[in-house]
């Protein structure tokens, strides 16, 4: 046996390791009770902790996504009054944005699966890395209070003059949006850190599977981003409080510049949003497709291409607000080249299929409708970036269905598609395939049904954030609610099955999938420090080329202390990149 | 084709709609392409290299220069001329013609005025001749909050603030009704903002111009003078008369009916109380409503306005 590896200039003695299926101690049972929760460094528990958390908020954005579509049902009052119904849409959106999406992959599986894929032990700064939950969790807090207080009724942009006048409780729900930021950076500080200082030996950036990437990407926009966010929010804070203008016109401010200064943030948070899913998609089309992603580099350059492009593109949220016509332009110009990086990935996934093996397991399931929803969100964002298109779409249905198909068509479904897969590594039990296929039917159905009429009510006018509409489009608004419903059936079967799964489900073994990355060469569910030995990484992370002992090697202790020794030497290869 | 076209867009009314229907169509066409092939090959890759047993093994393929160069290449070119059409037919939108018919609008919480060249003031439909550019220049009244012009027949759409003018125009092909929405979120009217823009063939227009100017509004019975200030001072976006609620509690019925308040006392809908709740709002909230009806009818509506909108209410039962 030959196995070369890097390793840091010196030689390395390694050997291949057995992992152990169905342990009986793991990061779940190593420690017990409330605190061993609640004080936990460990970067598995603190993930978990945020998979809870998103998944009670999206049951929150849910319910009051389907109070929405029940009002819409007919023009007229079903369930509540104008004032209220603008209160239920600004929590759905305000709620989906800040505590679900932005948290979902990042946080949730991010945080799982960021340091047991680099080889590690842990992130590398583990106490920030509760501390990041911490501050998230008191930012949730906040927002729960504005709405005992007075829920806000702004639209989760929380534009300038109607958010300075409006009686509701703006500033708490704000101040929980400026504390959840710092939650944001600090965790994105954390995985560059991390990815930059404890990938395994052998661990070059080439090896690297692509969540890592986009988790990479993700991480320096939220590092960069969201300080202006804080900045924006503090300052509609001062405004509201002490009566300084800055964007109020009654007070001397401008309301354009309220909106450059929310979009500089919240463009990019599109990103924060979309990139982790690229990444999740990539490892559930590699494994199931037991094939070499094609175009790792074009994969992972593209991430930071649209990190960077997506910084400069805000203003095409403003395309009518009364910014000049030449920024309008140049925005207009910018946006459409996000478009070029993303396609590429799409074909790259394409071509990765292409000559595969396919196994359609719920995951892949997952995936490939993850293709055709997102395809749809990506082109009808060309035509919103088109100008004279966009002056008539703007602000309308049509915008709803977009961002609809970006956020859940796209993050959503790959993080369904991250859950389904990871699910058995995380809980160390296998759902049921059966009903899997059943709920992503119902999803996939309810989902088309709900938003495709929404484009086309939106292109023949109607505007957004209405209560009441004009008779024309009740028979669209009627299906968009019919399909809710259907997608909330879907929902509720995945919560069963996965509870289900929990109580009775059928162990899982380490790798049901046969990937080849490091998150599945340590048993299900991890041991408490990841791994029982040190992994060395001698092969990139979609070899399915080479044989699957090769991706088990790790440093061997001293041999002495083990009787069977096939360890080998490694010749000593300068480091790639490190 | 006809049909298809209807089915996604309303028909188009200004001399600019049909440049931007052609590239909505043309995007939708392209995507449309994409979005058919990239199906196709899912479902074909995953029919014909489904997993056939656990031992399968799959080519080594890292990458292809030639394909990866194709497809970042072709995508370039098409948002190119994307990005180039758009571009060229926004200019036009903003270019009015230098002789174009000018009205100011000013929108407030929760409705529109509409002010013409010969001092005619509308309020919540605009009234135009057909075949003439028509130039708007635009503001939110101030204090107010942002509100946007949207008339989906025409293709336009422009926000308004209340700190400085904005600016749209359009030409209107044939006469009609269109209706117009607000697109900026403003609050509970939001909603209720609508309007329409009516088009009067040139002949009509000036008939109109004459009627209006000669019209005296002191010679108007009280009831009707009502009705016009309901319509034109805003009491429309928070006030229906048909029964049902908006903002605020309808009209209809309202006249001698008991109310009930929040600081729990309970009044007879008079004469006396409906002038009240016009000139002092905030003296006596609605249970169930918020205390939001603008306090500025004592300096904006003359006496004999305010007891116009009385008789109209009466007249509601
Ligand atoms: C911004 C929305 C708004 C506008 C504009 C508005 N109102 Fe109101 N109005 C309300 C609300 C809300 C209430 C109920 C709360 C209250 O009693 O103050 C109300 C109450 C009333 C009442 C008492 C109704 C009842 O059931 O007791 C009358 C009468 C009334 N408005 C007339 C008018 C007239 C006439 C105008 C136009 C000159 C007008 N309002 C403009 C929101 C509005
Ligand atoms: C369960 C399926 C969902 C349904 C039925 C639904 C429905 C709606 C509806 C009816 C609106 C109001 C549209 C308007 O009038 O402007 C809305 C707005 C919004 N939704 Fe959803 N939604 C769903 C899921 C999501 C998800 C998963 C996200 C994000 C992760 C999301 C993010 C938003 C945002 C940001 C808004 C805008 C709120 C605003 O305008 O302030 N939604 N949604
Ligand atoms: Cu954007
Ligand atoms: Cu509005």
């Amino acid at each position: 046996m030959e196995a070369t590896t890097n390793g840091n200039g010196k030689t390395l003695k390694v050997r291949y390791f057995d992992i152990e299926e169905n342990p009986e101690t793991h990061y779940l049972n190593a420690e017990k009770g409330i605190k061993s929760w609640l004080f936990t460094v460990d970067h598995k528990r603190i993930g978990i902790m945020y998979l809870a958390s998103i998944a009670f908020f999206f049951l929150i954005g849910g319910i009051l996504a389907l109070v929405l579509r029940t009002e819409l049902l007919t023009p007229t009052e079903n369930l509540m009054t104008a004032e209220q119904y603008n209160r239920v849409f600004t929590l759905h959106g305000a709620i989906m944005v800040f505590l679900f999406i932005i948290p979902s992959i990042p946080a949730a599986l991010g945080n799982f699966l960021l340091p047991i894929m680099l080889g590690a032990k842990d992130v590398a700064f583990p106490r920030l890395n509760l501390a990041s939950f911490w501050i998230y969790s008191i930012g949730a807090l906040f927002t729960l209070a504005s709405l005992a207080v007075n829920p806000i009724d702004t639209g989760w942009t929380f534009y300038t003059p109607y958010s300075v006048q409006t009686g509701s409780a703006v500033i708490l729900m704000t101040f929980g949006v400026f504390i959840m930021g710092f939650s944001s950076i600090l965790t994105g500080m954390n995985f560059i850190v991390t990815i930059h200082k404890l990938r395994a030996p052998g661990l070059t950036w080439g090896r690297m599977p692509l969540f890592l990437w986009a988790m990479y990407a993700t991480s320096v926009i939220q590092v960069l981003a969201t300080p202006v966010l804080a900045i924006t929010l503090a300052l509609l804070i001062m405004e509201r409080t002490l009566g300084i203008g800055i964007f109020d016109p009654a007070l001397g401010g401008d309301p354009v510049l309220y909106q450059h200064f929310f979009w500089f943030y919240s463009h990019p948070a599109v990103y924060i949003m979309i990139v982790p899913a690229f990444g999740v998609i990539s490892e559930l089309i590699g494994t199931f497709s037991r094939k070499t992603v094609f175009g790792y580099w074009a994969i992972a350059m593209s991430s930071l291409a649209i990190a960077f492009i997506g910084s400069l593109v805000w203003g095409h949220h403003m395309f009518v607000s009364g910014q000049s016509e030449l920024s309008t332009v140049v925005f207009s110009f910018l946006t459409f080249f996000v478009g070029i990086p993303t396609g590429i990935k799409i074909f790259n996934w394409l071509a990765t299929m292409h000559k595969g093996s396919i196994d359609m397991k719920t995951p892949m399931v997952y995936a490939c409708m993850f293709l055709f929803l997102f395809t749809i969100g990506g082109v009808t964002g060309i035509m919103l970036g088109a100008i004279s298109v966009n002056v008539h779409l703007h602000d309308t249905y049509y915008v709803v269905a977009h961002f609809h198909y970006v956020m859940m068509g796209g993050t959503v479904i790959a993080f369904l598609g991250g859950l389904h897969f990871w699910w058995p590594k995380m809980t160390g039990k296998m759902y049921n395939e059966f009903w899997g296929k059943i709920a992503s039917a119902f999803i996939f159905v309810g989902f088309n049904l709900t938003f495709l009429p929404q484009f086309i009510m939106g292109s023949q006018g109607m505007p957004r954030r209405y209560y009441s509409y004009i008779e024309q489009f009740q028979t669209m608004h009627q299906l968009s609610t019919y399909g809710s419903y259907v997608l909330g059936v879907g929902f509720v079967i995945i919560a069963v099955y996965l509870a289900h799964s929990l109580v009775k489900g059928a162990q899982a073994p380490a790798n049901p999938w046969g990937a080849r990355s490091l998150d599945w060469m340590t048993s299900s569910p991890p041991d408490q420090h990841n791994f029982k030995y040190q992994p060395v990484v001698s092969n990139g992370a979609y070899d399915y080329h080479k044989p699957m002992a090769d991706f088990t090697l790790g440093i061997a202790e001293d041999p002495a202390h083990h009787g069977h020794d096939d360890a080998v030497k490694v010749e000593a290869e300068k480091a790639e990149i490190r | 084709m006809e049909y298809l076209t209807n089915f996604f867009l309303p028909s188009a009314e200004s001399t600019y709609a049909a440049n931007v229907d052609a590239l909505f169509h043309f995007i939708n066409i392209v995507s449309l392409i994409l979005l058919v092939g990239i199906t196709i090959a899912i479902i074909y890759f995953a029919i014909k290299y489904r997993r056939k047993s656990q031992e399968d093994t799959t080519p080594l393929i890292t990458h292809n220069t030639t394909l990866e160069v194709t497809w970042t290449v072709i995508p370039l070119i098409l948002i190119l001329i994307v990005f180039g059409w758009g571009f060229n037919d926004y200019v036009e939108m903003r270019t009015p013609p230098a002789n174009s018919y000018e009205v100011y609008v000013e929108s407030f919480s929760f409705g529109w005025n509409f002010e013409h060249p010969n001092g005619i003031k509308e309020s919540n439909n605009l009234t135009v001749p057909v075949g003439t550019p028509v130039r708007l220049i635009m503001r939110s009244r101030d204090g107010d909050v942002l509100h946007s012009f949207f008339v989906p027949q025409f293709r336009l759409k422009q926000d308004l603030m209340p700190n400085r003018n904005t600016y749209a125009w359009f030409e209107a092909k044939n006469t009609g009704q269109f209706v117009y929405f607000c697109t900026e979120y403003c609050g509970g009217g939001h909603s209720m903002m609508n309007g329409t823009v009516t088009v009067l063939t040139a002949a009509e227009f000036d008939e109109w111009n004459e009627e209006e100017l000669g019209r005296d509004l002191d010679a108007l019975p009280l009831a009707e003078l009502g009705r016009l200030v309901y319509q034109q001072a805003g009491c429309q976006g928070c006030h229906s008369v048909d029964g049902s609620s908006r903002v605020g509690p309808t009209l209809q019925g309202l006249y001698m009916r008991e109310r009930e308040f929040t600081d729990g006392s309970t009044r007879i809908a008079d004469e006396d109380y409906l002038i009240e709740s016009i000139l002092y709002p905030q003296e006596l909230v609605n249970v169930g409503y918020p205390n939001n009806m603008p306090n500025i009818y004592q300096q904006t509506l003359s006496e004999r306005e305010v007891l116009g909108l009385v008789e109209f209410i009466k007249e509601l039962q």
